[in-house]
């Protein structure tokens, strides 16, 4: 039919003013829900995400809190005391061994802090070694993810909302630095930047606290991962872009930063959230392999990774100090990870229509 | 109607739109989507633009109010002609735009308030908080929407509520012109009319000038003052809503109002439908001379070489056709 755009759907009848019943028609409404609070209900259904949530949250907490009222600190030999000859009985005890003066101490009455994993081959105590360890570990993995996140979002923003000559030269970057093997590519990283003498020229600052080896794993995870994350975000806002809302925007006088802002990264949070989430323990992961490899934090400052890789000398002798950090780590990592899929599953808008 | 006066409020001048479209690698090829259109608009008067899907309206409206940068012609409104991005943004503030899809041209994550005063804080027109929540409850009243409903989500209203909140929107920053484009084709047939009488109060109450863009003809005709016709990117004919259905000139618009219902079947018999034949040709390869030849009865060989001027036949009645002369 040729005209079948110009068709008959209306007669004059249509236009007569509309009367009180249908006015009342037209207020009707839906019980008031928004996306979030949808969202978390169907988060909340998930088992396996609130369970893992819960994990997460215990081993944040703990890892908090522990430090403060635990009688031992990560760095202090017990054997070692001042004025007095190194007290040998206080390497490598086994769990809720204790070493020769506190056995004294306690036949004399007194009650003395168990050592719940033992100590370590120099007289510390493991468990708060490895609170400590779990903290710079979880630290890294939140800081490192943050600073993806910035860089990423900034990168991928910009790149998906100039388009053109800017996106495209953006993407071949992000196409080189994606193409190269990353194993490979943090370890001369790392290396390279261990050589550069950071620790001195970061002396004296706040920085010098975080360690030279933290920064430099900062940086590497800055210069590297930021690219998923920012193809992510392009391709979020490539998609938000052609949206009608935001030519309504503009046609309100809204320009860039007002669109971005405004339209643009609001509809995306629920993706950066989740990524971010699924980012994390990566970042551990990561981390942990450096300290593995030597290349990680500074000693004496634990993390869960250097913590194996001591182990790995008295494997024979003492496993469970290879096993406690490596169950740790997977703990995390496996909870952090069902946590991001939870998270994606409830909140992602594709499934939402 | 007694408060139109003779100096158009908008003057569109020879306006184009190309855009370009790949084709292979690195071929692109320009798609006239608007191909050399000029109008006037008086204020206070509503200009019905009609054509065929595809035909360029949604183009015309949106190159208009700058959405589109246009690809060459001139936009004047109120004597002074729209070019820098600042007159731009001033011009913003006077011309709003009423958008055909109520559901994807409001952002779901916005409250309804946000959405309605969203023009009103990008130009900073309000001074306290109080005062933009009073401009918005106003707003909602003005289109009949309960205001109750303010920080709801656009998601929870139906099709026809939702288009309300885009005209109140669109009535923010008090424009004096407003296009809408094809503001009630995605609603139900019962709200359409409610909707349409809504535009009509509130070009009475507020003084308003519309460019009201439709493809079904029903409804221009009884909102507008004018009516133009558009085919492949180029308008056809443009005069008074009542001279186009009584007598249409150009024989694409015969065409049209042929296939328009009669109320009076008496009338219906008499009257002889005017077949289209054929498809409307890509606008990527319109055909050369008159974009309406290869369908038109009436094609000569001069159709194919001459693009028909936009005339003015008789006072107030624009064709473009060589014909149009013989034809009547
Ligand atoms: N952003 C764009 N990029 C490329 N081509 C476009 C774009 N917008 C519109 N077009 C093309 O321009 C032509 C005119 O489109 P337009 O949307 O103006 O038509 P319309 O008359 O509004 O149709 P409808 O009644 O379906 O809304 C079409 O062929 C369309 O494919
Ligand atoms: S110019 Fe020719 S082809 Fe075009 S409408 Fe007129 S008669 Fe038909
Ligand atoms: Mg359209």
């Amino acid at each position: 039919m040729a005209n079948k755009y110009f068709n008959m759907q209306l007669d004059v009848d249509a236009f007569l003013p509309a009367s009180a019943e249908e006015k009342a028609y037209m207020v009707q409404m839906r019980p008031s829900t928004t996306f979030f609070r949808d969202g978390v209900k169907r988060f909340v259904k998930n088992k396996i995400a609130l369970i893992s949530l819960i994990i997460i949250a215990l081993i944040v907490v703990s890892c908090i809190v522990i430090p403060f009222f635990w009688p031992y600190s990560y760095d202090e030999m017990l054997g070692v005391k001042l004025g007095r000859p190194v007290d040998s009985s206080y390497n490598n005890l086994a769990p809720f061994e204790y070493g020769e003066t506190e056995q004294e101490r306690i036949a004399a009455g007194e009650k003395i802090f168990p050592h719940l994993f033992g100590t370590d081959s120099q007289g510390r105590d493991y468990f708060i070694r490895i609170v400590y360890g779990a903290r710079i570990s979880l630290a890294v993995g939140f800081f490192a993810s943050i600073i993806v996140l910035i860089i990423g979002m900034t990168v991928g923003a910009i790149s998906g909302y100039c388009g053109g000559k800017v996106d495209l030269v953006i993407m071949r970057i992000v196409d080189i630095i994606y193409s190269l093997p990353d194993m490979l590519l943090i370890i001369l990283l790392a290396s390279a930047l261990k050589q550069t003498k950071l620790d001195q020229i970061i002396q004296g600052t706040v920085l010098e606290k975080i360690g030279a080896n933290i920064i430099s794993l900062f940086v590497v995870f800055g210069v590297l991962y930021w690219v998923s994350m920012s193809r992510l975000i392009r391709g979020q806002i490539l998609s938000l872009r052609e949206q009608e809302y935001v030519l309504a925007a503009q046609a309100a006088g809204a320009r860039g930063k007002w669109i971005i802002m405004k339209h643009l990264m609001p509809n995306c949070i629920s993706v950066v959230i989740i990524s971010t989430a699924l980012q994390i323990p990566n970042a551990i992961f990561t981390e942990s392999y450096l300290s593995f490899l030597g290349l990680g934090v500074n000693a004496p400052m634990p993390s869960l990774g250097s913590l194996a890789s001591d182990a790995l000398n008295g494997i024979s002798s003492y496993p469970y100090r290879l096993i406690i950090p490596a169950v740790v780590i997977s703990l995390i990592v496996l909870s952090l990870n069902l946590l991001g899929d939870g998270l994606r599953d409830a909140f992602d808008p594709k499934l939402n229509g | 109607m007694s408060e139109m006066t003779r100096k158009p409020l908008v003057e569109v001048k020879d306006l184009k739109k190309y855009f370009d479209i790949n084709v292979g690698m690195f071929k692109t090829l320009p798609l006239k989507a608007v191909d050399g259109v000029s109008f006037d608009i008086y204020r206070g008067e509503t200009v019905g633009l009609v054509g065929e899907s595809g035909c360029g309206k949604t183009t015309v409206g949106r190159t208009l109010l700058h959405l589109y940068t246009p690809t060459s012609g001139q936009i004047i409104y109120d004597g002074k002609e729209i070019k820098t991005s600042a007159d731009i943004h001033e011009f913003r503030k006077k011309a709003t735009m009423v958008f055909q899809d109520p559901y994807s041209s409001l952002n779901p994550r916005m409250t309804v308030s946000d959405i309605i005063a969203e023009p009103l804080d990008i130009h900073k027109m309000y001074s306290s908080p109080e005062e933009r929540r009073q401009k918005v409850l106003e707003l909602m009243e003005h289109v009949g929407l309960n205001s109750e409903h303010a920080s709801r989500y656009a998601h929870e209203f139906s099709g026809g509520q939702r288009q309300r909140i885009g005209i109140a929107r669109s009535l923010a920053v008090n424009p004096e012109f407003i296009v809408c484009d094809e503001p009630v084709s995605a609603l139900d047939v019962s709200i359409q009319a409610q909707v349409i009488n809504m535009f009509g109060e509130l070009q009475d109450k507020l003084g308003l000038t519309y460019l009201f863009i439709a493809h079904d003809l029903l409804v221009v005709r009884h909102i507008s003052s004018r009516i133009a016709v558009m085919y492949l990117g180029k308008m056809v004919e443009l005069t008074s809503a009542a001279e186009i259905y009584e007598r249409p000139l150009h024989p694409y618009s015969k065409a049209l109002m042929s296939a328009v219902p009669m109320p009076d079947p008496k009338i219906a018999r008499e009257s002889h439908r005017i077949p289209l034949s054929g498809d409307i040709p890509s606008p990527l390869h319109a055909p050369s001379g008159c974009p309406f030849r290869t369908r038109c009865a009436y094609a000569c060989e001069r159709c194919a070489m001459e693009v028909p001027e936009f005339r003015e036949i008789e006072k107030d009645h624009f064709v473009a056709c060589h014909r149009v002369e013989e034809i009547n």
